[in-house]
């Protein structure tokens, strides 16, 4: 995955936390991550398909995710609520779609998103692309953000709708 | 004014019915994908709906084309993450009266949904 690539998606989590979270989120050095993921509590998975493939994948410790989560829903939410899995989603689709929207030019389409929840997992590396890992940290906790990204359309609309969402970052 | 709320999240839903309520409106009902939600706008007769793209089962601009067939008034806002202007103008041409992108503060919800229905209100004079 290409490094440009990234900035789409550090401008679409800084969006997403402080305008659902009313977070601040300091963006780490974003860094690849050869293997499997670091263990985490709670993962938020999106898939992209069409014109680029790949996946987006939000990855927070029960702590984080729950302090986050309950932000963003106004009410107390531990991992245990009804509603932990459908918050911590809504969040990763967020981040998703608001990074694909400044690929101009290309047609892609997000899956609806898939969490897991439980202790120290691992999620598995992706067949598609390198993935970058961006560390996210807020007031409230911290976490991950793994991108992996192929684009798949034609050589020169690629190139414009990355030099577009590297410039609109 | 009774309002349909289409949207798979639930915290999205909720998040909809508090700044409803803040701006006085109670008569709300829910749906969770596209297919519920064309039996609710069947059998409750809704004024306003706020629906979501991608949703399991149908999503939301198919409900939208589907209630176009069905009703050319009444008004629709789209709620969704997909933010490209092709998206954008495929639901307008789809037949929405508004569109809000994800994420939203509670202000631009309340804004949005206060002018949909102030233009809907100035056009039927």
């Amino acid at each position: 995955m290409e490094a440009r690539y990234i900035n789409p998606f550090i401008g679409s989590i800084c969006n997403t936390f402080e305008t659902m979270c009313s977070a601040t989120v300091k963006i780490g050095k974003p860094a690849l991550r050869p293997g499997d993921s670091q263990p985490c509590d709670v993962s938020s998975v999106i898939g992209f398909s069409g014109d680029a493939a790949g996946s987006v994948v939000l990855q927070f410790s029960f702590d984080a995710a729950s302090k986050l989560a309950s932000r963003f829903a106004g009410i107390e939410i531990t991992p245990d609520h009804e509603d932990f899995a459908d918050a911590v989603g809504e969040l990763a689709n967020m981040v998703a779609g608001g990074a694909k929207a400044k690929f101009d030019g290309l047609n892609i389409s997000i899956s609806l998103p898939n969490v897991v929840v439980g202790q120290s997992h691992n999620v598995s590396a992706s067949k598609t692309a390198p993935r970058l890992v961006i560390p996210c940290d807020t007031e409230v906790g911290s976490f991950n953000v793994e991108v992996a990204m192929e684009i798949r359309k034609t050589e020169s609309v690629a190139t414009q709708a990355v030099s577009t969402a590297g410039a609109t970052a | 004014m009774k309002i349909l709320l289409v949207d798979d999240s639930r915290t999205i839903r909720n998040i909809q019915k508090n700044v409803l309520k803040k701006l006085g409106h109670t008569d709300l009902v829910e749906a969770e994908d596209g297919v519920v939600a064309l039996a609710k706008f069947q059998e409750e007769n809704p004024d306003l709906l706020l629906i979501d793209w991608n949703m399991p089962n149908m999503d939301g601009i198919t409900l939208i084309r589907k209630i176009r067939e069905i009703d050319k008034e009444v008004p629709m806002i789209m709620c969704t993450t997909e933010a490209e202007k092709s998206r954008v103008l495929e639901a307008i041409k789809a037949g929405v009266n508004n569109y809000i992108v994800k994420p939203f503060t509670v202000e631009s919800l309340g804004e949005k949904i206060t002018q949909t229905m102030s233009k809907i209100a100035a056009a039927a004079g």
